[in-house]
């Protein structure tokens, strides 16, 4: 055996695995007729997405007053969705770029269906910017292109430009590096297909065959990506939070926003990945890839961030005391006593209080418990971004003008339909590609699969040992 | 284009199928390609593989991108049309890094990925011989090109394959 393991590291890959098997069990739920949990999730899905579309419609011919935004209140469950979907979206770099660099061995169990989650989240996000504007018809003005006004070109100072271009580029660059990704299992499933799946196969593998020198090429290109998205990821929730911070409001303009929108999206996006990874595990029968293990270390991930996001939460309350600005200390305490005291609470119980008993690791190694923890800190940074926006916007300087705001159904049934959205392409991804990267888990099968780590190498140690003594 | 004749062998591990490339290697067999269904660390050495230098050509990439937003901006800001925001000077430079950041990152992503399926001679609905289609599953490859090889040069191949533990040996025309 060439890789040098430390035995106390727990096996990622369980069940005695073979390559083969390894071929077998991963490509088995894309090559069986769908099941009816499949079918049924899909219908459910493919109706709340159809209600999404009738809403944004219905927007679109009636106009932006069929929301309830006002003078006071301009951004509402509009922007707020669109920075909590853009914040899912990150935990999926995160795991397939970062701990890419940091050679986590565990990243190759999620790392497939968490870049895919952030695919389509970054999906769900784009789709609010471009509706909020209302005139959707001339929404390419976003972009700096050669027009017959002058040129009249964007304006390249502002934050909400180079969020569109970070996001485009973060949409695109995520997409480049899950292709690639996908490429090689793509063949994988072309060399077991006959008939139409493998034409279908064929188109999508690009033919790959495996030669040395493509994945020599391969691997580096993947470094490179990872290392390029790595900053990108990072750049992508900053800019996000210099939508906020660059501006004049009390209780925006923070400078410590940039490292809480980040560590705030990477919490919420791996409670995503939890969402996804504990029902796809179960109804895929890919317990043995990703494992208690897997969904343990995400769960520290999750205690991480939370703290963080905490701490964040109490430095801004601090900060707003002890800055002894009166309009700083009101828009603080407005979050916390105001109109909408609720979202404050739950925003503080689901992010800061619950993940505090991933400190347990019986916890953190319970799939029921690791599911609703994953539920609430759903809702809680929902809840997060609610807070920040609408609350502070419904009680600006003037008390004249101070309003309150509840979404139309139009609003929700918008949000429900990037929920269906971002479920349908996750069901089809789920019958169409590997949902478990099988080359990437091959190669690490022989340092972390059950048979080579973990106990089976403790026994062969002790072993080794006593032969050792008997030969003395 | 003539088809070509290919010898190859499968070998069921990636250690076995190291030891063998390296014996190939010492016996001076010109080895065709190497096939495998996962990268293998250490293979690129033996097989006398250089170093891949697409993250040079990603670096080119950025560059332009680089270049393209700063240059591009600049021009616009300060010959096209200027415009004064928020007081502020037109060759406002801070305010352009986040835009530059973001077109270094996709042109040196686009550029390296659109490089890697030209050079490797893949694309959307490409189809290219597959040998064996078990190289995608379990099986390492070793292949030699024999069109027009003679037949005690191929026994020296079949030997090989024999010494080094292929579990199978084949031929295909491709």
């Amino acid at each position: 055996m060439s890789a040098v393991v430390s035995p106390i590291r727990e096996p990622l890959i369980t069940g005695h695995k073979d390559y083969h098997q390894i071929t077998e069990d991963i490509c088995a739920p894309s090559e069986r007729t769908p099941s009816v949990a499949w079918v049924v999730a899909f219908l459910v899905a493919v109706s709340l997405l159809s209600f999404g579309i009738f809403c944004i419609l219905w927007t679109i011919w009636f106009g932006i007053g069929t929301w309830n935004l006002n003078r006071t209140i301009g951004w509402g469950w509009d922007i707020t969705n669109f920075v909590w979907w853009i914040g899912i979206g990150h935990a999926g770099t995160l795991i397939s770029a970062i701990l890419l660099l940091f050679r986590q061995k565990w990243r190759t169990g999620v790392n497939r269906a968490a870049e895919a989650m952030t695919i389509f989240a970054v999906l769900c996000a784009a789709l609010f910017p471009g509706i909020h504007v209302g005139r959707i018809w001339v929404v390419f003005y976003f972009f700096p292109y050669p027009n017959t006004r002058g040129p009249l070109w964007v304006n390249f100072n502002s934050p909400l430009l180079w969020d569109l271009f970070a996001i485009s580029t973060y949409f695109t660059v995520s997409l480049l590096f899950w292709y690639t990704g996908l490429v090689p299992d793509f063949a994988t499933l072309r060399d077991r297909a006959s008939g139409m799946r493998k034409k279908f196969y064929n188109y999508l593998s690009f033919g790959w065959t495996g030669a040395a020198k493509h994945w020599q090429r391969f691997e580096s290109l993947s470094l490179v990506l990872a290392g390029l998205a790595t900053p990108l990821v990072l750049s992508v929730h900053t800019i996000v939070s210099f939508d906020f911070a660059t501006s004049v409001i009390p209780g925006w303009h923070t400078t410590i926003f940039p490292p809480y929108f980040v560590a705030g999206a990477i919490f919420s996006g791996f409670a995503m990945v939890l969402t996804l990874m504990v029902i796809t595990r179960k109804i895929l029968k890919l317990e043995d890839y990703i494992t208690i293990e897997h969904i343990d270390s995400m769960n520290k991930v999750i205690l991480l961030t939370g703290t963080i996001v905490g701490v964040a939460y109490l430095t801004e309350l601090f900060i707003a005391w002890y800055s002894g600005y009166i309009y700083e200390q009101f828009a603080f305490l407005n979050r916390v006593q105001g109109i909408y005291w609720w979202a404050y609470i739950g925003m503080m119980s689901c992010n800061v209080l619950s993940p505090q008993i991933f400190w347990s690791s019986k916890m953190r190694r319970n799939i029921t418990v690791t599911f609703l923890m994953s539920i609430f800190v759903n809702i809680g940074m929902w809840f997060e971004r609610f807070v920040i926006i609408p609350t502070t916007l419904a009680r600006d300087y003037l008390p004249s003008s101070w309003s309150y705001y509840s979404p139309t159904w139009v609003e929700i049934g918008i949000f429900l339909g990037t929920l269906g959205i971002f479920f349908t392409l996750y069901l089809i991804f789920t019958r169409v590609a590997p949902v478990v990267a099988i080359a990437e888990v091959k190669a690490i099968l022989k340092s972390a699969g059950d048979q080579y780590t973990g106990e089976a190498m403790k026994k062969s140690h002790a072993a080794h040992d006593s032969h050792l003594e008997h030969g003395h | 284009m003539k088809n070509k004749e290919v010898l190859f062998g499968l070998y069921d591990d990636e250690e076995v199928l190291l030891t063998a490339v390296k014996n190939a290697r010492t016996a001076h067999l010109d080895i065709m390609d190497v096939y495998s269904p996962f990268p293998v660390h250490g293979l690129d050495p033996i097989l006398g593989l250089s170093e891949s230098r697409i993250h040079q050509a990603g670096f080119v990439f950025g560059l332009i991108g680089t270049l393209t937003a700063f240059l591009f901006m600049t021009w616009v800001f300060t010959r096209d049309w200027p415009i004064i925001f928020g007081g502020k000077p037109y060759w406002s430079v801070p305010a352009f890094i986040p835009i530059i950041f973001e077109l270094t990152v996709l042109f040196a992503s686009i550029g390296m990925v659109v490089t890697y399926y030209a050079v490797n001679g893949q694309g959307p609905g490409v189809s290219n011989p597959v040998l064996d289609d078990r190289i995608t599953d379990d099986k390492f490859c070793v292949a030699f090109d024999v069109t027009d090889t003679a037949v005690d040069r191929v026994d020296v191949y079949q030997q090989f394959f024999r010494e080094t533990g292929a579990s199978e040996v084949k031929t295909k025309t491709i």
